[in-house]
């Protein structure tokens, strides 16, 4: 063994020195890259770490709430809770889908469709699988917090309306912002966020819509929530409440008195313009909306022949038949160039311009009567159809369509209600505008009684009546108390016009052979004037058959007392096939005489504020006690918008 | 001849860098899973590290001589070792590594490594000219390559990485000529860009591995999938300043973000909790530690106690080098930990084990 390892010394100083520059070199460069990072870069990775940690979950604030003139409440909220999923990961949450499908009762395609739709939207943001979560997926969610890390229990509020489609029409619903309203709203709305989309929700959306909060939590890297860090949370500003024009009483009469027939019912307070009642049948639930409305629910509510949508009370633009008689008495009256005493003799039916027109009195069940010889008075009572063509041809379309516009039909009312229709009031400049040709003198005898080419709302009507029986003031028909800048439109009739007019009207009700007398109330000034209006021509219907889409439309306008009304009530019956009078005096009747009746409770001190409300529905409400959801603060009393800038679209 | 050392011979300077190091472990795995339900791991790792200790002492008072005679044996037992591993082995992760022995788990390419850097220290040893030949040098590559493959073959890229530095350290020391050194580096970085460069690394690497490739070159692409690991080690590191978020306030260790961050993720959990200066102390450290090491080699007896210590210095240099690299996000995901602070019984028995050896070399080199 010449060699061995063990003897040889030789050492390679020179290279072990190197290998050492080397070390210090790589320590060196590795404290760079850490300078880097802790140094240059800190601030951007202390955000990143930040964005880490803290997860922002919003905090609802409640919608404000809706009273009745007298406090009581109309629509509130109640607490709720949906269901979100985390989509951060979009692994974890595939790999979950089936556990969540099972736990919470939806099946996967959907699920996967609720993803897909979604899709676009940032990945943090979290989405809403339920909206509306029962206590048992609350249980679920609550025992599944570490094995199903995508889900999480978003705290709201829920609209809660009166049973029963209560006053439906007028308070309208909630529903989550479409992307348009969204993008007008300037960043204010996010997806998700609900808002008004119809009624006085949609109207008064900015006062009663709050401000949403935020919570802040600290979660783990599995978006566990760390309960015990806690980081400072930025509170959420409750809606405005706003008091309505509304009286329940007189609201429920009017819902109850209307029944299930297809119509609407406007009471107003002519002084003040003040809504009292307002019904539009068919009404749909708005509870119904309040959480997520299905598709197919909603489909078939658009495609509903009824057209439970539409507030007939402020949209129906029908003819207002008989009750349009007021507006020509009054043309008439005022006009002077027809005098006072003028009598018609009525056979049944008159002749005008080469054409039969029939009195109603001619088609009456009672076979072909007629009226016989009438005067303005007897032709207001009665209703009687020749009177009113022969002074609707001496007038002139020209004048009627004046007193008309006046009147306010063909213009909007300006309540605080959106999408009001603004009717029809047909003039020669109407028919050269709208189909370029000169007007037939023959189209004025039905204009006269209403017929032809006029549609008015019931809004309108109400207004209207109210107004003449005021002296020719038609006050801003409004839902809001103590509204500001009520707009009021002046048109002053003489007070022989309205003292000849309100008499005739109380006439209807009051005196043998008026068209409404079965309304007489004892010790009350009930006036009115009844309308039937047809729906398509005689000569058509009897061409076309007995149908009931072309049955009369049955109006009836009331109000008391005869001078200077305290409450007008518009009603309309639709396809009722009967007379006004009978068909819709009664609801008018029925709301009118609610009023004297509370009002002389009042004045004896019986009562203070009516009978108390029940509370709004309770539908399938969720009260879940693992999240502690803030009381509302006090409402405040909503400012009020100028009642003249509203634009109801 | 063979007088027993005494204990003042010992690298206490050494030990008290070590002891440092270990600390600064325990500190940072107490804080990263005291919370969790992984609590109590700081105490298993001190039971490791003074485990650890005393195999390092008594594997001192062995004579480095009398392990280096026994190269051969031990070598191939490494090999049938690791062999047995691919057969029997425990998988874990879908890796085999590990195999049951004593009522333990064992990694057994970490005492592969052991075993690497004594081999090849004898085989440098007995190379008798100043100067490597070509031959020399492709007959310590056959020597490395083997258990290399069989390394790479668990798959355990990481610990068969560590194979290279200790032939490139060795060879240089033992005289390699420039040439070779320039076509090896050539050769080298060819391959490191083949790995990088899709079509060819689909070839050579499994799918893991080559989704941690592309998770390190894009890490911010996918931030919750592949590149989740290194974006939230940079995250942490970044987060934590100069100065740090304090012992136990690191919201990416404590909440979970940083990946294992108790054992090959633990730098950057110190780093969010100490700051830049808490590394600053813990490189420093390291440097002591390599610098002390190379400094052992140089006062070594005889050249092979020379290429013992410089086999264990590049060892645990590379290991320093490629897990603090990762960890800033400089290189990809590898599984290697980081040398006494990670925690894991395989590891650090290995680097004990290791330093048991420098201090044998230390021990007797006034003996003769």
């Amino acid at each position: 063994m010449s060699y061995s390892f063990h003897s040889d010394n030789r050492l390679p100083q020179t290279r072990l020195a190197v290998v050492s520059y080397i070390i210090v070199g790589m320590i060196g460069l590795l404290l760079l890259g850490f300078w880097k990072l802790q140094v240059i870069d800190s601030d951007k990775y202390g955000q990143l770490a930040e964005q880490n940690r803290v997860r922002s979950i919003p905090i609802i604030a409640p919608r404000g709430r809706m009273l009745d003139r007298d406090g009581r409440v109309l629509v509130d909220n109640r607490p709720s809770f949906s269901v979100l999923l985390l989509r951060d990961d979009p692994k974890l949450v595939q790999q979950y889908l089936p556990a969540i499908s099972d736990g919470l009762g939806i099946s996967v395609d959907d699920l996967r469709e609720q993803l897909q739709n979604t899709r676009n939207l940032p990945k943090f943001q979290p989405i809403v699988i339920k909206p509306e979560a029962s206590s048992a997926d609350l249980d679920f969610i609550e025992s599944h917090r570490s094995d199903i890390p995508v889900l999480e229990m978003l705290s709201v509020s829920r609209r809660r309306y009166m049973p029963g489609g209560f006053l439906g029409h007028a308070t309208g619903y909630v529903g989550e912002a479409s992307e348009q309203q969204i993008e007008a709203s300037n960043g204010k709305l996010r997806p998700g966020d609900v808002v008004g989309k119809s009624g006085l929700e949609r109207q008064y959306n900015d006062i009663l819509m709050g401000t949403d909060g935020m919570r802040r939590v600290v979660v783990n890297s599995v978006g566990k929530e760390m309960k015990d860090m806690r980081l400072t949370e930025q509170e959420a500003i409750p809606g405005k409440q706003i008091t309505l024009t509304i009286d329940y009483d007189l609201q429920q009469v009017a819902e109850q008195s209307l029944g299930a027939r297809p119509g609407a019912v406007v009471a107003l307070d002519p002084r003040t313009g003040e809504v009292l009642a307002l019904v539009s049948r068919p009404t749909p639930d708005p509870n119904d909306f309040a959480v997520r409305i299905p598709k197919e629910e909603w489909r078939q509510l658009n495609e509903d022949p009824l057209h439970p949508l539409f507030n007939r009370a402020i949209q129906a633009q029908l003819a207002p038949g008989s009750v349009f008689k007021i507006v020509t008495a009054t043309a008439m009256l005022e006009d002077h160039s027809i005098p006072e005493s003028f009598t018609t003799f009525c056979p049944g039916y008159g002749t005008f311009y080469g054409r039969q027109f029939k009195c109603w009195v001619y088609s009456s069940k009672k076979g072909p009567t007629s009226h016989g010889s009438t005067d303005l008075h007897d032709a207001i009572l009665k209703s009687c159809d020749v009177f009113f063509y022969t002074i609707a041809m001496k007038l002139g379309i020209d004048r009627l369509a004046f007193y008309g516009d006046k009147f306010g039909i063909g213009h909007k009312t300006g309540i605080d209600l959106p999408s009001e229709e603004t009717g029809l009031m047909p003039s020669e400049q109407w028919v050269e505008r709208v189909f370029h040709r000169k007007w037939y003198a023959g189209e004025t005898i039905s204009v006269g009684i209403g017929q032809g080419a006029i549609t008015t709302t019931p809004l309108q009507l109400a207004r209207l009546i109210g107004g003449i029986a005021s002296g020719g003031d038609f006050k801003q028909p409004h839902m809001i108390k103590d509204a500001q800048n009520v707009a009021d439109e002046k048109y002053p009739l003489s007070e022989h016009t309205v003292e000849r007019i309100t008499e005739a009207m109380y006439g209807v009700v009051n005196e043998p052979g008026g068209t409404g007398t079965q309304l007489k109330l004892a010790g009350i000034e009930l006036s009115g004037k009844s309308g039937t209006a047809q729906v398509i021509g005689y000569a058509t219907r009897e061409r076309m058959g007995k149908q009931k889409k072309f049955e009369d439309n049955a109006w009836f306008v009331g109000y008391a007392p005869r001078r200077n009304p305290e409450i007008c009530v518009a009603v309309l019956v639709q396809e009722s096939g009967k007379h006004g009078g009978e068909e819709s005096g009664p609801v008018a009747r029925d709301i009118i005489k609610a009023y004297y009746d509370k009002k002389n409770k009042k004045i004896n001190g019986t009562v203070t504020a009516g009978e108390p409300v029940p509370t709004p529905a309770s539908r399938a409400a969720v009260v879940a006690p693992v999240v502690a959801i803030k009381p509302p603060k006090p409402a405040v009393v909503a400012p009020l918008p100028d009642a003249d800038k509203q634009d109801p679209q | 001849m063979k007088d027993a050392p005494g204990t003042r011979d010992y690298d206490w300077w050494l030990i008290a860098i070590l002891a440092a190091i270990c600390a600064l472990g325990v500190v940072e795995i107490y804080s990263a899973t005291h919370a969790s339900n992984l609590a109590g791991m700081h105490i298993k790792q001190v039971k490791w590290l003074l485990f650890g200790f005393s195999i390092m002492f008594i594997l001192s008072r062995i004579d480095y001589h009398l392990i280096l005679d026994q190269a051969l044996i031990l070598y191939v037992v490494c090999l049938a070792a690791l062999a047995a591993v691919l057969v029997l082995g425990g998988s874990r992760f879908g890796a085999k590594r590990w195999i049951h022995f004593l009522g333990q788990d064992f990694q057994v390419s970490e005492l592969a490594k052991l075993i690497i850097i004594i081999a090849l220290a004898r085989f440098f040893a007995e190379v008798r000219s100043d100067q490597l030949d070509l031959r020399d040098l492709l007959k310590a590559g056959m020597l490395v390559g083997v258990p290399l493959a069989l390394i790479l073959k668990q798959p355990d890229l990481g610990t068969a990485l560590v194979l290279v530095p200790m032939l490139a350290v060795g060879a240089f020391l033992a005289g390699l000529k420039w040439q070779h050194a320039a076509v090896f580096t050539l050769a080298g970085i060819m391959l490191v860009g083949a790995v990088f460069y899709p079509p060819v690394s689909k070839h050579i690497l499994k799918p893991y591995q080559r989704e941690r490739i592309t998770s390190f070159l894009h890490p911010e692409d996918d931030a919750k999938g592949s590149g989740y690991q290194l974006l939230q080690s940079k995250i942490a590191v970044g987060s934590g300043g100069f100065w740090g978020k304090g012992f136990g306030n690191g919201s990416q260790n404590q909440l979970g973000y940083i990946p294992v961050r108790y054992s090959d993720f633990i730098m950057s959990a110190w780093a969010e909790e100490q700051g830049f200066k808490g590394v600053l102390l813990a490189l420093g450290l390291y440097m002591a530690l390599l610098l002390r090491l190379v400094q052992n080699a140089q006062r070594a007896k005889d050249r092979a106690g020379m290429f013992l210590v410089m086999g264990v210095a590049a060892a645990l240099g590379f290991h320093v080098l490629v897990n603090v690299a990762m960890v800033i996000g400089a290189m990809p995901v590898t599984g290697i930990p980081l040398p006494l602070m990670s925690y894991g019984g395989s590891a650090t028995l290995f680097v004990f084990m290791a330093i048991g050896l420098v201090m044998n070399v230390r021990l007797r080199r006034f003996v003769n």
